[in-house]
């Protein structure tokens, strides 16, 4: 260490000290811990656990960030009770979760298995997650277009058909279905590849085995591939669900939850009495519930699918 | 695989007929989109059905840019909305780099105490940072734009980076389980040899993590670049919007009459080339990274 203060200019003798102290500092694992740590732990925070905190209070409140907030306690959360507008949003998202999810997961395990079996070439692969690198704003904008019932090109390839144009946005039965399939298309690549992990990390002895004892390829589906790849499956539907729930940008940039009340999703009303009808008191209430209804569901999913055991063995 | 063996040929062939069905649904669109994009004003009646564009040009590219005069006539004629793009694509970029370059940065520092630094706090603060990621946007929106709102940073950059710029409990987690799956015995030596933390964490973790620290800036790059809803909550003035707030402005816009659909999908097209320039040179590395994404 003394070889290392010589490299100092020779100024002061606080200078020194304050090297000392730096230096000594420095060497301290639990000082470089914390040092290393602090602008996360203030991201944190001020972005993740303060607003956790102030969401749940807001929710106490009414407030339309023009007057000081007026605390209510629970009032907002009696009010969401009888909230018929709050009860469709919810039930329209549930619909949409419905629409989304099942055929999602299925598409994506189909696809994951073609690619494990046939080609799971990087081209292949990259073409699959091509949909998921758009964003959603843009997906939507490009299904918006296809979709139209003047010139959109689905319609025209409906029509010669023979099946009719459709308006599928202003369609109140079709609406919420379509929004789905725009997210199918987006998300359906991606879960793909994410099974196509988890079936390289199935051994192909189980298979050679199942094959010499004469198991037919649905066999060895339902009995090797699907129990095994169960982790990877609850970690998707854990994941894909959450996010299904919380659908905002698609409806934004078609629908804005029309037509009527058809796809007026519960993040989509949240932000509507937020930002539209500056109630952000009740909002936050809402946010709260959903937050609580998406831990609920969360493990029930884990509960069901028994996320933490494991078939092989 | 060996399976080809014992299945018949005619369901290997039914095999990659659905899969070529499948790269056609992914890319269809995306096809669409582009040959809207190059389809010249006047041809896009009557053009819906098409699958090549008609009168093809790339004027529809150049005027969102805002690369053609003023006076050009066919700028005057009627659906032609005006359409600013050029604006949207740099402040994507820089909205990507501000929120992007430091989060990638600050999580390592993180990570690195958290898989080999022991300080007083440390299990429970990770546990804290773990149980953030189950937080859904939606309760931190409301509050968070509070917060952008009394800082006076509505419609700037710093407001719609903020919350990115410092950690993602995502990317903590991640290179924490990437710091932790390599041995330390190397650090441990250097430490013994009078090397500072400081060195240790920019001469050799960096370094040697130096694939993980890209599939991270990969994941976040493609996440932050497609990013819609904060943005749109923060930055909705023509200086700070980013293509995803720019596309649904102009999108909105046109409600009414009928809309300016070449120029629209020209924007998509400009939003969407960033992503398939990633999937073409890196594709190896983005296709691994996503698959990757899922791993816990």
């Amino acid at each position: 260490m003394p070889t290392k203060t010589s490299i100092l200019p020779d100024h002061s003798a606080p200078a020194v000290d304050r090297f000392h102290l730096h230096k000594r500092l420095t060497e301290r694992e639990g000082f470089c811990g914390w040092l290393f740590i602090t602008p996360a732990l203030v991201g944190f925070t001020l972005f993740y656990l303060l607003p956790t905190i102030r969401a749940f209070y807001i929710g106490l409140t009414n407030w339309n960030l023009l007057r000081a907030p007026k605390f209510l306690g629970l009032d907002n959360y009696q009010r969401l009770l009888g909230d018929g507008k709050f009860w469709s949003s919810i039930w329209v998202t549930v619909l949409y979760v419905l629409y989304n999810i099942p055929i999602q997961t299925v598409l994506g395990l189909l696809i994951a298995v073609l690619l494990k079996r046939l080609t799971g070439s990087v081209a292949m692969r990259s073409i699959m997650l091509a949909p998921f690198l758009v964003s959603n704003v843009i997906a939507a904008m490009i299904w918006f277009w296809m979709l139209d019932p003047i010139l959109g090109f689905v319609n025209f390839l409906l029509q010669s058909l023979g099946l009719g144009t459709h308006a599928f946005f202003s369609d109140e039965n079709l609406a919420l279905p379509t929004i789905a399939a725009i997210n199918i298309w987006r998300h359906m690549g991606y879960c793909a590849l994410l099974f196509y992990t988890g079936l390289q990390s199935i051994p192909e002895h189980l298979y050679e085995a199942a094959r010499i004892e004469g198991a037919s390829q649905w066999k060895m589906f339902s009995s090797i591939t699907l129990p095994l790849l169960r982790p990877t499956v609850v970690f998707v539907l854990v994941t894909s669900v959450i996010g299904s729930f919380q659908i905002f940008d698609t409806i934004a940039v078609t629908t804005q939850g029309g037509p009527g009340t058809a796809t007026r999703t519960i993040v989509w009303y949240i932000y509507q009495e937020a930002f539209s009808s500056m109630r952000m008191g009740y909002a936050s209430a809402m946010s709260t519930v959903l937050f609580l209804g998406l831990v609920v569901v969360t493990l029930v999913q884990m509960r069901v699918l028994r996320s933490g055991e494991s078939d092989l063995g | 695989m060996k399976t080809s063996a014992s299945t018949l040929p005619i369901s290997r062939w039914l095999g990659y007929a659905v899969l070529i069905l499948f790269a056609l649904i992914s890319l269809g669109p995306l096809w669409i989109a582009l040959k809207t994009a190059l389809t010249g004003p006047n041809s896009l009646f009557g053009s819906g059905g098409s699958l090549l564009p008609q009168d093809a040009t790339l004027f529809n590219i150049q005027r969102v840019l805002g690369f053609v005069d003023p006076t050009d006539p066919r700028l005057q004629q009627t659906g032609l909305a005006k359409i600013t793009f050029f604006r949207a694509l740099l402040n994507s970029v820089i909205f990507t780099v501000l929120a992007v370059a430091p989060q990638i940065f600050f999580s390592a520092t993180a990570a690195y105490a958290f898989a080999r630094l022991r300080f007083p706090g440390r299990d429970l603060l990770f546990f804290l940072f773990i149980a953030a990621t189950m937080i859904p946007t939606a309760v931190l929106f409301i509050p968070n734009f509070i917060l952008i709102h009394d800082l006076g940073w509505l419609n700037t950059f710093q407001g719609m980076a903020a919350p990115y710029a410092l950690m993602t409990p995502f990317a903590v987690f991640f290179l924490r389980q990437m710091f932790l799956a390599t041995p330390k015995d190397v650090e441990e030596a250097a430490r013994i040899d009078g090397a500072s933390y400081f060195s240790i964490f920019f001469r050799m973790i960096l370094p040697i993590h130096g694939s993980s620290l890209a599939t991270l800036a990969i994941l976040t790059t493609v996440s932050t670049w497609n990013e819609f809803f904060w943005p749109f909550l923060i930055g909705r003035e023509e200086s700070v919007r980013v293509i995803a707030v720019a596309i649904n402005a102009f999108r909105t816009q046109q409600q009414a009459g009928s809309p300016d659909w070449t120029g629209l999908m020209a924007c998509t097209v400009l939003g969407v080339i960033p992503m398939v320039a990633l999937l073409v040179f890196f594709g190896r590395k983005v296709v691994e990274s996503f698959q990757f994404s899922g791993m816990k």
